[in-house]
């Protein structure tokens, strides 16, 4: 009649269910935060600019991260297509991860640079003026609206306090970096730098 | 690029991965045995007492593990202490299959040179006007050129608005194997200055000459007094017949083909906006994503799509 003891007490039935689901984590996330493959920037690796900061909201926004995986697995099939798989260090200042799980459309963890600005504009207006088989949503509103940068600077001091090393000019300027700015320039200035810290690697 | 994947743990993380992985396997072992048996037993009137549980009149009774469940759950922890043997997974261990993402990866990327390498260095030495003639290797190549360069230029090759059509004979930096060669290693980058400052009446009359120039219906009075003007402004890069210079990039504007012709665009209301803001043509280099091989490849089916009329 023992588990009648766990079964009639909540308190202690809920301690015990974390103890039993936390070993996962222990073994597998916890040594991670002290690993330096996953804690040390790659070489080159930079913070992203106010403009591109705001790109990465839009992107986020306009939920891209829904059709598009920003992870290139260690599969040749995959690092032919798009490049270099994903390694930990790229991804240092990402907070959160857009990684996604989903790839209606293709993986963008390389994409800049492969396309010119304009293609990008013109295919984020209308993704079938350029590519009439795709089933991508048209976003014609980003050429629209405009960034006002209030809330950028906040932006950047909560990254910087979750680590990402923002200096106090960066935080300074940020309003006046992107002010007046249309939203697809801002998100086609986070597209163009996907991926293209690491060199040599397709 | 070496070492991507980063240095092995500390041995304290190494020992406390394996701690934890064999410590649990030891406990569900052990939750699993300490339940193997259930202590009720039958009364003389082979009764059984239950948990108590009642619900709807039905009691649960407190019985063992049904005898396959509990082999299949030994099973499982058979196959974790196996798979934990010869993979990785206790810390710094690497499994005696010494098996590992990246040597995985190494292995598949070595496996499709071995395969492919003969036969892209085979096209690689052959010219490209013969290559192109070679319909299995154009075959191959149609694949790399929907997968690279289709979403701008189409995958009919013909291109679309800002995006230059392939399979026509206008080429802005020239249609020779070397040229197109150029091209894909390097870019292209094209500029077209804005005129504004000329002022809107000379931009009128320059836009009158350029339609008068492909045979479009213009205003020949005003074309007339843009001559002047192109000859001072616009030839300098498009030649004073208007030819265009592949040096340069700079179109050939006698031809009536208009790359900046938006669909539902009137040619005169193109050529406008084109002198008034001026144009920015970005053609990304392609050698450092598909190497020198594909290019070869490419280049070659790029030139194939003009026998195909």
């Amino acid at each position: 009649m023992k588990h009648e003891i766990v079964e009639k007490n909540v308190g202690l039935l809920a301690v015990l269910i974390l103890v039993a689901i936390s070993f996962g984590g222990l073994a597998e996330v916890v040594p991670l935060f002290f690993q330096k493959q996953t804690t040390e920037p790659v070489e080159g690796l930079k913070p992203l600019t106010a403009l591109e900061l705001e790109g990465r909201d839009i992107y986020r926004r306009e939920g891209c991260v829904g059709c598009h995986s920003q992870m290139v697995r260690p599969f040749r099939a995959e690092t032919e297509r798009y490049g270099h798989y994903n390694v930990a260090g790229e991804q240092v200042y990402e907070h959160n991860f857009l990684w996604g799980s989903k790839r209606t459309g293709p993986d963008l963890a390389r994409v800049g640079g492969r396309y010119s600005d304009d293609w990008h504009r013109a295919h984020l207006y209308n993704p079938r003026d350029v590519v009439p088989e795709s089933i991508m949503p048209a976003y014609p509103w980003l050429f629209k609206n405009t960034l006002d940068g209030e809330s950028t600077p906040a932006k950047m001091r909560t990254l910087r306090q979750l680590g990402v090393p923002y200096n106090d000019e960066d935080i300074a300027t940020a309003t006046e970096d992107v002010r007046g700015t249309q939203e697809i320039t801002a998100l086609v200035a986070y597209l163009q730098q996907l991926g293209t810290v690491l060199e040599g690697t397709r | 690029m070496n070492n991507l994947w980063g240095d092995s743990l500390s041995s304290f993380w190494s020992a406390w991965i394996i701690v934890i992985t064999l410590g649990t396997i030891a406990l569900s072992v052990w939750i699993l045995f300490a339940n193997r048996r259930t202590d009720k037993t039958p009364d003389a009137d082979g009764n059984v007492e239950t948990t108590g549980h009642p619900a709807d009149g039905i009691e649960e009774y407190d019985n063992a593990l049904p005898q396959w469940w509990f082999k299949l759950f030994v099973l499982t922890v058979i196959f974790a202490l196996g798979y934990l043997v010869f993979y990785p997974g206790l810390g710094n261990y690497a499994g005696i299959l010494g098996w590992s993402q990246e040597s995985q990866w190494e292995k598949e990327v070595a496996d499709a040179e071995e395969r492919f390498t003969p036969i892209f260095a085979q096209y690689q030495e052959t010219p490209i006007p013969e290559l192109a003639r070679d319909a299995e290797a154009m075959r191959v190549a149609e694949r790399v050129y929907l997968n690279n360069c289709a979403v701008c230029h189409g995958s009919n090759a013909q291109g679309g608005y800002g995006f230059p059509n392939l399979t026509d004979d206008d080429w802005l930096y020239g249609g020779e194997p070397e040229n197109i060669m150029m091209t894909l290693n390097n870019g292209r980058n094209g500029l077209m200055p804005a005129w504004q400052q000329l002022g809107e009446n000379n931009i009128e009359n320059l836009t009158q000459y350029v339609l008068s120039m492909s045979d479009e219906e213009h205003d020949a009075e005003r074309a007339a007094s843009g001559e002047s003007t192109f000859l001072a402004a616009c030839a300098a890069c498009h030649t004073p017949s208007g030819t265009g210079n592949i040096a340069l990039g700079a179109p050939n504007l006698t031809d009536n083909v208009w790359l900046y012709l938006a669909p539902g665009q009137s040619v005169a209301d193109s050529v406008r906006q084109t002198l008034r803001n001026g144009r920015n043509g970005h053609m990304p280099a392609q050698a450092a994503y598909i190497g020198e091989e594909r290019v070869h490849l490419v280049a070659a089916y790029v030139y194939s799509l003009r026998f195909n009329d």
